[in-house]
């Protein structure tokens, strides 16, 4: 039986593709939306320190699973290896409804104004594809106020001289300081540093008609239990399900968009959580499902007008994968820091995020979120032991009197660092998985070295009896801030989708993620992500005429 | 009602292991094995190795925190992919124990079962097994198991009675957000 034609099938209820679900539905589009995961409760995990986002030592808690889902990754040497999505080298996003956003650290970063304008700012940077956005900061500006207020963010960063000028507030208040946050925020005072409260997508006090963040030590990875994180799982998606006009079906996997022989797609074909292959029909496509999975998909929908791949003419899909280097440092002090007070992470500095000497970029700095138990039997200072009585004193001695300072370091993006789809392996319903190959750029590496520096001087000064550094390697990033593999640029040689997001040669197929980022700023991105499907969803629908669209 | 919980899981541990004791008397060559995958010999060596990873002292160790049941109950399912790697890896360590001291693991005395593992860590340890497997990842393997079963939630068989927790000072049963009141003190209320 042929499923209902509709307006508009997105692919993925995560950051964007919830947002864009909701803006279509309210402006009165019929809209399907398909989640290849389930849509969970905090109660589906509660709180398991083994098997959540962060740590997979017995899986992913909020997918996708290790039975069915494979990668491909090629490491350093050249050397193929099957990977499953707990391992690190899947570079795994959550699969689930609200995506990324239902169990995150919920940072809400605006990128700075510069981080729009890396090319401009920095020149050409040798070997790698840096490029200027072909949108500024001001034409984000008014989309990511409408996700600080509508998905709802709290912090307060008006401490912070280097942000990007705004035009409103944030809507609520940051939590009260833990004593970590407090040393920190002297020292950096200190230190002649400007430290501010992170903006994050979390409520310190009720909004949206749910209750404020009870600081508990188990946040990033998690759900929250008293639903005070804020993803799109608990506010755009179940308001573009109010409007009656949108559909959400979890469990179903996409396999390929459909097209026409007038260069534009009809659809998309998908297995249903029965395994059933179904064909959706739609007047647009909107491709929402993560830097590594929209290129998969679009390299994964070849036609005769489109043999390399929908968007692919130029071979560009699934180019200049980034995350972000998390360069820091540990220290270790001699009193307790530890007061128990959730989530951690609470105080940045955004000192060393351009004007760098030497330098191309750099990132934030933050204090880190809490470290359970086993994740601080991983924290160790180098070549000190890992087990018998050593190991077990220092864990006694300092688990309660150590702080980590870390940050998101901007990314050099490297054309060959990407996604390709696999020629042999497929995944459990037969579609060719996606293949990750690259190296990141050498001078990522020395930008993080400089931030990991400035961690471990900050520590120092807030009483740190030992420090030392964490520094990223050259291995390819992309994990959870994976980014920039259907890059948005004006030209349509040198990029896949134009400032809307629209790709270039076909008018009604959109990728809306953070595969449209030309460059991945300083900060977490999700915020940026949002900001993106807000604005490029007000495009969709001022275009959309009747029930045909034309872009 | 803690304090009684605890009683009958201790005594009910007692049970298991004389039940467990029993069933292996009575099958000929004493072969079953309490374990869902390790023999008993495994199981006995196995604790042996993550006492010495996590050893007792003050506070207890791996093996009385069910680090053992945490691995066995994980290679039946999570971990069912390394059921072959813990069987070599395991007559691996007593084939270097052999060759090293001159007895099985269990038998050495503590300080040549630390020259063993060192020897595992290092990847120069002798023994055939290690042709086949990498005893350095196997090592690596076993720290990481026994970190997960004495730190992780006492859900996955570990942990016994939140042990890790409470010798980092932090309260069991967890609580969910800023706790406010002092449980080591029966009866006695912190503010904040």
């Amino acid at each position: 039986m042929a499923l209902k034609h509709v307006n508009a099938v997105i692919v993925g209820a995560g950051a964007a593709g919830g947002i864009v679900a909701k803006e279509l539905a309210e402006a009165g589009l019929s809209v399907v939306l398909l989640e290849r995961g389930k849509w969970y409760t905090p109660f589906d995990c509660r709180k398991d320190d083994l098997r959540n986002q962060r740590i997979t030592a017995l899986g992913n808690a909020f997918g996708p699973d290790d039975e069915r889902y494979r990668r491909v990754f090629v490491d350093a040497q050249g050397k193929e290896h099957i990977v499953r999505p707990s391992e690190g080298n899947y570079h795994n996003n959550a699969a689930c409804v609200g995506g990324g956003t239902f169990s995150y650290g919920a940072m809400a970063w605006r990128y700075m104004e510069k981080d729009f304008r890396m090319r401009s700012t920095y020149g050409a940077v040798e070997g790698s594809t840096l490029e200027d956005w072909p949108i500024s900061y001001q034409d984000l500006e008014p989309y990511y106020e409408k996700a600080e207020w509508e998905i709802g963010v709290s912090g307060d960063d008006s401490g912070n001289v280097f942000r990007a000028p705004r035009k409103k507030p944030l809507p609520m208040p940051p939590l009260l300081p833990s004593r970590e946050h407090q040393i920190l925020k002297g020292a950096a005072e200190r230190l002649g540093l400007h430290p501010f409260d992170i903006p994050m997508l979390r409520n310190t006090v009720p909004y949206n008609g749910r209750g404020a963040c009870m600081r508990c030590r188990w946040c990033v990875g998690f759900a929250c239990e008293v639903d005070a994180k804020n993803g799109t799982h608990n506010t755009v998606i179940p308001k573009a399900l109010a409007t009656g006009n949108c559909e959400l079906r979890t469990e179903c996997v996409t396999k390929e968009i459909l097209s026409s022989s007038q260069r534009r797609v009809t659809g998309v074909a998908y297995f249903d959580s029965d395994g059933k292959l179904r064909e959706q029909s739609a007047d647009l496509v909107v491709v929402s499902a993560s830097a590594t999975e929209s290129p998969r998909l679009l390299l994964n929908s070849k036609s005769k007008l489109f043999p390399k791949g929908l968007g692919n003419r130029y071979d560009w899909v699934g180019r200049n994968l980034q995350g972000h280097a998390y360069p820091g440092a540990y220290g270790l002090m001699d009193f307790d820091v530890y007061d128990d007070l959730g989530p951690g992470a609470s105080l940045a500095i955004c000192d060393y995020n351009h004007g760098n000497p030497g330098l191309v970029g750099g990132g934030a700095l933050c204090n880190e979120f809490i470290r359970l138990p086993y994740n601080f039997a991983l924290v160790r200072p180098p070549d000190a032991p890992r087990w018998g009585a050593a190991h077990k004193d220092f864990q006694r001695k300092w688990y309660k009197r150590c702080i980590a300072v870390h940050g998101p370091t901007q990314e050099m993006p490297v054309f060959d660092s990407r996604v390709q789809v696999d020629p042999a392996v497929k995944d459990s319903w037969g579609i060719p998985v996606a293949r990750l190959s690259g190296l990141n750029h050498s001078h990522t590496v020395e930008v993080a070295r400089f931030m990991a520096a400035k961690a471990e001087a900050w520590l120092k000064e807030a009483g740190a009896m030992e420090t030392w550094p964490k520094l990223p390697g050259r291995g390819l990033s992309g994990g959870q801030h994976q980014a920039g593999t259907c890059r948005m640029g004006n030209d349509p040689q040198t990029s896949v989708v134009n400032k809307y997001c629209q790709v270039h040669d076909v008018d009604n197929l959109f990728v809306v993620d953070a595969s449209v980022h030309v460059t991945n700023g300083g900060f977490n991105p999700v915020l940026t992500i949002m900001a993106i499907a807000y604005y490029s969803s007000d495009y969709m629908v001022k275009t959309w005429k009747g029930t045909k669209f034309r872009g | 009602m803690g304090t009684s919980r605890n009683l009958s899981r201790r005594k009910f541990m007692q049970i298991a292991a004389a039940a467990a004791a029993a069933s292996g008397a009575i099958s000929c060559g004493g072969t079953r094995s309490p374990w869902r995958f390790l023999t008993v010999e495994e199981a006995r060596t196995l604790a042996a190795i993550c006492d010495q990873i996590i050893p007792p002292d003050q506070d207890p160790g791996a093996a009385w925190a069910g680090v053992v049941n945490y691995i066995d109950r994980q290679l039946t399912g999570y971990f069912k992919g390394l059921q072959k790697t813990y069987r070599q890896g395991i007559a691996g360590v007593d084939q270097s124990s052999l060759a090293l001291g001159g007895k099985r693991f269990v038998d050495l005395p503590a300080e040549r079962q630390i020259e063993v593992l060192a020897a595992l860590e290092k990847g120069q340890a002798p023994g055939q097994t290690w042709q086949r497997l990498s005893a350095k990842e196997f090592f690596a393997l076993l720290v990481s198991h026994t970190m997960q079963g004495f730190y992780g939630d006492p859900r996955h068989g570990g942990n016994r009675e939140g042990v890790s927790w409470k010798m980092l000072g932090l309260p069991y049963p967890p609580i969910r957000g800023p706790l406010r009141y002092d449980l080591t003190k029966p009866g006695a209320q912190g503010g904040s």
